[in-house]
């Protein structure tokens, strides 16, 4: 903490709100000139073309960034599973994706071979559970204490044995979500707005509203129940955790369980939109620039990074892919994270590394 | 230097009450190196005990052995009557051993408030699914133990910085909420590493007075671990010597002032 009598005097260009704009003001100045000056329209096509067509036909607008909420909702769910166990156990589990896809197939699985939908709901959390305590006992306590990155590549162990015993469980093939079943909505809502009509699917609605709700009930859990206090207080320090009591076992097999429950969720949803298959374990890795993004340590950065992702790659894709031949989709989110990665690494919401010299 | 240990004080003097915890013939080793080797010495009900020794003498190993971090390979710890070979951390602490440490652990990213609550983990009993529903009984549990935080809070006066999250605060304030934390766990047997590290003079004051009221007013029991000699010597009721992992001397400060073999330790010996 600085005296202030001895600060030096503010050098005006150091503040970093100065700097930003004097660099937009050179921006705009050299894209003006540029406009002007440019014979093949280049910058017209990317700086004025995109703006004027969202002017024109705003209904499209709405329903590009309705599609991109969407998708958004779904990449923050995965990405708060992240967010769960790297929270409490500082351990960066890259099977995420794949218990998704693990929960979704289990379920589907269950109610093929005849066991009633809800039933198959309950039996596929109970599986969740057993998965949490195996992963304590088998994967977890014997590495205790060890590095940070010996637990990551453990994680990968994890992923491979998840999509073998998935695989030999229930079959690679691709299956149906049993979204009739469980009472999920089918359909679309149309709106007559802004001079057009945007259509809205009612299995989406459910999904942002669910994962809203159950995205207020994590972050409420954990700022003030006492399991919620003693996740946090193992994430920031083992030994301090254990001289209080905590057990870390008991904390590990809460957040695992968590995330499965998480997983459970968004397999679901995500199986809705689509089909349940391992390619749904790619999709989940989109889940990496949301953490970029958001912060790995942080519940709303999950939330605010998963729609900035989802809305800005289909915005990118419909308005800005032509001018390449599209397809820009699949790699625009780890772009926008490149970026982030370069000026603010701990993320929009991340915790600020607090050090005191 | 080949000390044997030496008890200078042969019949307890000003001991308090009944032995709380004994450690018998404790030796702890890290592949080749012994850190401890064969130290006994016991902690009585409501005294306040220090451990001193210069660097490396295995003050800190001592304490890691007594709530459960280490587990030495020779020798028993006997705690409330109960003889252990093996203590485990979250065993010592639901048995009422609570401690802070030498270079603070705190929840940097928690407020001062949840720091403190955490101490109460092992008193709230309200299961999962209360929890999860942050309603009736955990709630009013979740209730009562704030009370109690709260005059924590107020017996250490930092009410100031409740909310704050405790990364940001100064040491000495960082010292004084991980002592709440210990606190907070109502604890039988208290041991603070080094309590007053890296703190002023008024500071200090500060925290010697909060260790005699909390051994005053509730009676807990103290084992320290301290390097200032004036401290050590005012505060502790008996003090334990350590050197290289060797008890070299045990008894009143007195006494222990007295004894050659400590003045040689700390100022070191021709040879």
């Amino acid at each position: 903490m600085s005296d202030i009598a001895t600060r030096p005097a503010p050098n005006l260009f150091a503040n970093p709100l100065v700097k930003a704009g004097l660099i937009v003001a050179a921006v705009v100045a050299a894209l003006v000139i540029g406009i002007r000056l440019d014979s093949s329209n280049t910058l017209y096509a990317i700086f004025v073309d995109p703006f004027q067509q969202m002017v024109q036909a705003p209904d499209l607008l709405v329903q590009t960034v309705w599609e991109g909420l969407v998708s958004g909702v779904l990449y923050a769910l995965i990405a708060l599973g992240f967010v769960l166990i790297f929270k409490a156990s500082g351990v960066f589990n890259f099977a995420q994706g794949i218990m998704v896809v693990f929960a979704a197939l289990t379920l589907v699985g269950l109610y093929e071979k005849g066991v009633p939908a809800f039933l198959a709901v309950i039996l596929t959390l109970g599986v969740m559970f057993a998965l949490a305590v195996t992963i304590e006992r088998v994967v977890l306590r014997p590495l205790v204490n060890q590095p940070d990155i010996i637990l990551f590549m453990a994680t990968f162990g994890i992923t491979y044995f998840l999509i073998g015993f998935g695989e030999s469980l229930f079959g690679g093939n691709p299956k149906q979500m049993i979204a009739e079943q469980l009472y999920l909505p089918k359909g679309a809502v149309d709106l007559q707005i802004l001079g057009g009509l945007v259509s809205l699917q009612k299995i989406d609605i459910a999904a942002a509203v669910i994962a809203s709700l159950m995205i207020a009930a994590l972050a409420a859990f954990f700022q003030y129940t006492r399991i919620g206090r003693a996740l946090r207080a193992v994430a920031d320090s083992h030994k301090a955790a254990l001289s209080v009591g905590i057990s870390l076992n008991q904390i590990w097999v809460i957040v695992w369980f968590t995330a499965g429950i998480v997983a459970l969720i968004t397999g679901i949803m995500w199986g809705a939109r689509s089909d349940v298959s391992f390619a749904l374990e790619i999709v989940a890795l989109k889940a990496l620039p949301v953490l970029i993004l958001g912060g790995f340590t942080s519940i709303p950065g999950a939330i605010v990074g998963g729609l900035i992702i989802g809305i800005g790659e289909k915005l990118g894709e419909f308005y800005w892919g032509p001018l390449i031949g599209g397809g820009i989709e699949s790699w625009l989110a780890y772009f926008i994270a490149l970026g982030f990665l370069l000026f603010r690494p701990q993320g929009l919401f991340g915790d600020k590394i607090i050090e005191r010299i | 230097m080949n000390a044997e240990p030496i008890n200078v004080t042969g019949t307890p003097i000003r001991a308090k009450g009944e032995v709380l915890l004994s450690v018998e013939n404790i030796s702890l080793r890290f592949g080749g190196v012994k850190a401890i080797t064969d130290v006994s010495f016991d902690i009585r009900k409501g005294e306040i005990r220090a451990i001193i020794g210069p660097n490396g003498a295995g003050k800190t190993s001592m304490l890691n052995c007594i709530n459960g971090f280490y587990q030495p390979q020779e020798g028993q710890i006997v705690f409330k009557g109960e003889r252990r070979a093996k203590m485990r951390p979250h065993r010592a602490a639901a048995g009422g051993i609570a401690r802070t440490f030498q270079n603070v652990a705190l929840f940097k990213g928690m407020s001062t408030l949840d720091n403190i609550m955490t101490g109460r983990t092992l008193k709230m009993k309200k299961g999962f699914f209360w929890q999860a529903l942050r309603h009736g009984p955990a709630m009013q549990e979740e209730i009562a133990h704030r009370r109690v935080v709260e005059d924590i809070i107020d017996f250490l006066q930092i009410e100031h910085i409740r909310k704050l999250p405790v990364g940001k605060l100064p040491y000495g304030l960082q010292k004084r909420v991980e002592l709440g934390r210990a606190l907070a766990m109502e604890p039988e047997l208290l041991l603070l590493d080094e309590p007053m590290a890296g703190m002023n003079l008024e500071e200090k004051e500060d925290m010697c007075r909060f260790i005699l009221d909390v051994n005053n007013q509730f009676g807990t029991t103290i084992a320290l671990i301290e390097h200032d000699m004036g401290v050590v010597m005012d505060l502790s009721d008996r003090v334990v010597v350590l050197e290289y992992g060797r008890k070299i001397a045990d008894g009143t400060p007195d006494e222990v002032k007295a004894n050659q073999k400590v003045i040689d330790a700390y100022l070191g010996v021709a040879h």
